[in-house]
């Protein structure tokens, strides 16, 4: 017995990533149905059972806290990719490039004039009250003008089939191995839709991650010293650390591996005494960055980092105080932000987003609760949320309360119908499960938008948090050309361009 | 130039590879040589505890000094440091944070080398298929070793590599012939003498990979005095303590800073030769042993003052 993929019914109002309707699967994802079909259920269990294999040989992994100390946790994937047209993603990684060069304008900005401010666009106060501006970062120019090197933008379809905004990430966005490494699982897993179906490929990143880093380099050498600084072995995504390092050939390095000198240059220790540095793509949080300026007690971090970076004796990639413009208040006025600084209309809508901080808008936050999502302005992972429908009462007057005690802390969103696709449930069972979608951006010299993205799943049925500490899975996302067919390779002898007729 | 940190793990990396693999070989040959030697004889299996100097953490967990306990403890047993367990997490730690020098297969083999240790670790622990599953561990190290031979540039993660591998096999050769000495003494001036001497200094070649080599190198039949000289002295063969020390000390010329330890190195060569020349294999000779290890310890200590401490 196979899998009965004509009996998979995507679910009322959301919109299906693979299906448009019972048993018609929509044109991008015609050949991957195909195929999956002729599966039998002995294969698809095998192709399972091999994707789950190569997880553990590959070691990916991502680490959960927990009271009885950290676990290491083997990556949950879903076999089923999600497909996505080439024409449609051309149109939305236009859109990423121009609201992450419209972001840098904007934080390059704050930092000096703050024009967009005094035109009157961004309330002042937005800015005075935002956890993530930091003073010690005014006046300060990073190279181009760029504060947010690599962003990761969270997308999700609403019913409409639009991708919408739901949040830029401009501190330390994570996932992206995870994307690279869904790909090579699914090349092992099911290499004969590859023959079959152009799929644009994924693995360039490192390339260009290392491209933008490299252009970041305050001194004029062939061979920048690059190094990825990460937290270390027991933060969550110290995988992603050493393999984007690996995949760099940069050195993955800690705080303590690092000193900067009495000439506010930053220097890293080895075999042969001190090396100087170039830049630093550093995995840690700002606070955590320099304890001579941030937190004092930081052991993460390096005494001296921020002078040498002030100095402009090394990069920093992302520019301490980045975050200002991941504020959920200031993703509210993305679309005003673009306009103000490109003159274009945003090509990616923002998410209808009410400010707590507005009367009118709080009056209505809090008389449709039951109704709409509340987050915090400055949290990330998807933690500290209300999400109204799911809420019980009481929870509710709790964020009630949160919100008339500060309102400028929170915003509220209408609960989306976040898009769905396939995932294989158990042996022999597809479902509909939610997802969504964070392609990553890179601005330096260029800008560069991933392929498509990781594609986060909600394993849970009906559940709408994708994050992988709350039970979220994922899936390889295939950006795939609508010419249809992939020409063989290689002629061979005998055969001719001209097509015979097949009959008379 | 590479990081202090990173030349510090690959070192411990490639040590702990080699003691899995020589932690392995020890257990696998071992019953042979219980089966081979007449009842006369009382070795026990507590002597690979003796051998490996972990009488104290091993008699805190166990009261009974039987092969079951002596083969978990150091196959199995998470609480001693040296199990092929722990030297197997010790590897993979190492790996996962010098994965950006390092070949990238490593990190997979190594994993699944863990992963079947772990899930077969009673196939060791009984005796019937402990074999096979000692010989899979063999084969998995060198299989990491083969790897990191064909496919590592001969820069300096190549040379910690090189350091890490050599000090613990110099360091695994004197033991092993501490305990074939302790072995010996054992053995009563019987009828069963000759043979029994024999079948332990056999024992003592196989469980260095030694027993061919030492035969073509030789050509003569094994005799303790003759052992002794080839495993200290020989200057070919890779476990001996002459090459390992030799080697060290010819990579350690190659890098930054390296005056006191290829110093060092080179006086410890000098004196080898004598060493291996003893009068009788008694306690002295064992003290002489002892004396050697001790040296070695010093060694890794100059190592990780001149290159893993590194500041200004």
């Amino acid at each position: 017995m196979s899998i009965e993929w004509k009996e998979y019914t995507p679910e009322g109002e959301f919109y299906d990533e693979l299906f448009s309707s019972a048993g018609n699967p929509r044109q991008p994802a015609k050949r991957l149905i195909n195929y999956l079909s002729s599966l039998s259920e002995d294969d698809i269990i095998s192709r399972k059972i091999a994707a789950d294999a190569t997880i553990k040989e590959m070691g990916v992994s991502f680490t959960v806290y927990t009271e009885g100390g950290n676990i290491d946790r083997a990556w949950p994937f879903d076999i089923v990719p999600r497909v996505i047209s080439r024409t449609q993603w051309d149109k939305t990684a236009a859109g990423l490039k121009q609201r992450l060069t419209a972001l840098n304008m904007f934080i390059d900005d704050l930092y000096h004039d703050q024009k967009i401010i005094r035109d009157g666009i961004i309330p002042e106060f937005v800015l005075k009250q935002s956890k993530n501006y930091r003073k010690e970062c005014e006046g300060v120019r990073p190279r181009f003008g760029v504060w947010a090197h690599v962003c990761g933008t969270d997308l999700v379809r609403d019913k409409d089939g639009q991708f919408y905004v739901l949040e830029d990430n401009l501190r330390v966005p994570s996932g992206v191995s995870y994307m690279l490494e869904n790909r090579s699982i699914m090349k092992r897993v099911i290499p004969e839709v590859f023959e079959k179906v152009n799929i644009a490929p994924v693995g360039d990143y490192p390339e260009h991650l290392f491209e933008t880093l490299s252009s970041l380099s305050p001194r004029r050498v062939s061979k920048p010293v690059i190094v990825v600084m990460t937290p270390g072995i027991y933060n969550s995504a110290y995988f992603e650390h050493a393999f984007l390092a690996q995949r760099m050939g940069a050195e993955l390095i800690e705080g303590s591996d690092l000193v900067v000198g009495d000439d506010d240059c930053v220097y890293m220790k080895t075999i042969a005494g001190l090396e100087r540095v170039d830049v630093i793509y550093r995995r840690i949080d700002d606070l955590f960055l320099d304890p001579e300026v941030f937190q004092p007690d930081s052991v993460l971090g390096v005494a001296g980092l921020m002078r040498a970076w002030r100095a402009g004796n090394v990069a920093l990639a992302n520019a301490p105080g980045a975050g200002v413009a991941d504020d959920k208040v200031v993703y509210a006025f993305v679309p005003q932000i673009i306009k103000y600084y490109l003159g274009e209309d945003p090509l990616i809508p923002n998410v209808e987003t009410f400010l707590c901080y507005d009367d009118k808008q709080r009056e209505y936050v809090l008389a449709n609760l039951d109704k709409l999502v509340v987050k915090p302005a400055n949290e990330s992972g998807g933690y500290g949320m209300l999400i109204g429908p799911h809420s019980t009462k009481k929870e509710r007057e709790t964020f009630a309360d949160l919100i008339k005690a500060n309102p400028r802390n929170y915003i509220a969103q209408p609960t989306l119908a976040l898009s769905t696709a396939p995932a294989l449930i158990s042996k022999n069972k597809i479902e509909p499960r939610h997802l969504d979608l964070r392609p990553f951006i890179l601005q330096g010299r260029d800008t560069y938008v991933t392929t498509g993205g990781l594609t986060r799943v909600a394993m849970k049925k009906g559940s709408l948090v994708v994050n992988s500490s709350q039970g979220g899975g994922s899936k390889d996302t295939w950006i795939v050309d609508n010419v249809t067919q992939k020409k063989s390779q290689s002629q061979s002898q005998g055969s001719s361009d001209k097509t015979s007729k097949a009959g008379e | 130039m590479m990081l202090s940190k990173v030349a510090e793990r690959i070192y411990w990396a490639a040590r702990y590879l080699e003691r899995v693999e020589s932690t392995a070989r020890l257990l696998s040959i071992y019953d042979k040589l219980l089966f081979d030697l007449p009842r006369q004889v009382n070795l026990g299996w507590y002597n690979l505890i003796v051998i490996n100097s972990l009488e104290q953490d091993f008699n805190e967990r166990y009261s009974v000094r039987d092969e079951r306990n002596v083969v978990k403890f150091l196959l199995g047993d998470e609480s001693n440091y040296s199990s092929v367990i722990s030297s197997l997490q010790a590897v993979r730690e190492n790996i996962r944070t010098t994965r950006d020098v390092i070949p990238p297969e490593t990190w997979e083999m190594v994993n699944e080398l863990t992963l079947y240790v772990q899930e077969n670790l009673t196939q060791g622990i009984n005796r019937s298929n402990r074999h096979d599953f000692l010989d899979n561990i063999i084969k998995a190290c060198q299989q990491v070793v083969g790897l990191w031979y064909v496919n590592m540039p001969r820069d300096e993660a190549w040379d910690m590599v090189q350091l890490g591998q050599n000090i613990e096999r110099a360091d695994m050769t004197t033991r092993n012939l501490d305990a074939g000495v302790a072995a010996i003494l054992q053995v009563e001036d019987d009828d069963f003498a000759v043979n029994s001497r024999q079948i332990i200094w056999g024992n003592v070649l196989r469980s260095l990979n030694a027993d061919q080599p030492f035969r073509r190198t030789t050509r003569s039949s094994v005799k303790g005095d003759l052992v002794v000289r080839y495993l200290l002295a020989d200057e070919d063969f890779p476990r001996s303590l002459f090459y390992c020390i030799t080697q060290m000390a010819d990579v350690a010329s190659g890098l930054p800073k390296s005056k006191a330890v290829v110093t060092f190195l080179r006086q410890l060569q000098d004196e080898i030769p004598a060493c291996a020349e003893p009068e009788e294999l008694g306690d002295a000779f064992r003290d002489m042993l002892n004396t050697l290890q001790l040296t070695l310890a010093e060694v890794h200590t100059l190592i990780g003052k001149t290159w893993f401490l590194s500041d200004r």
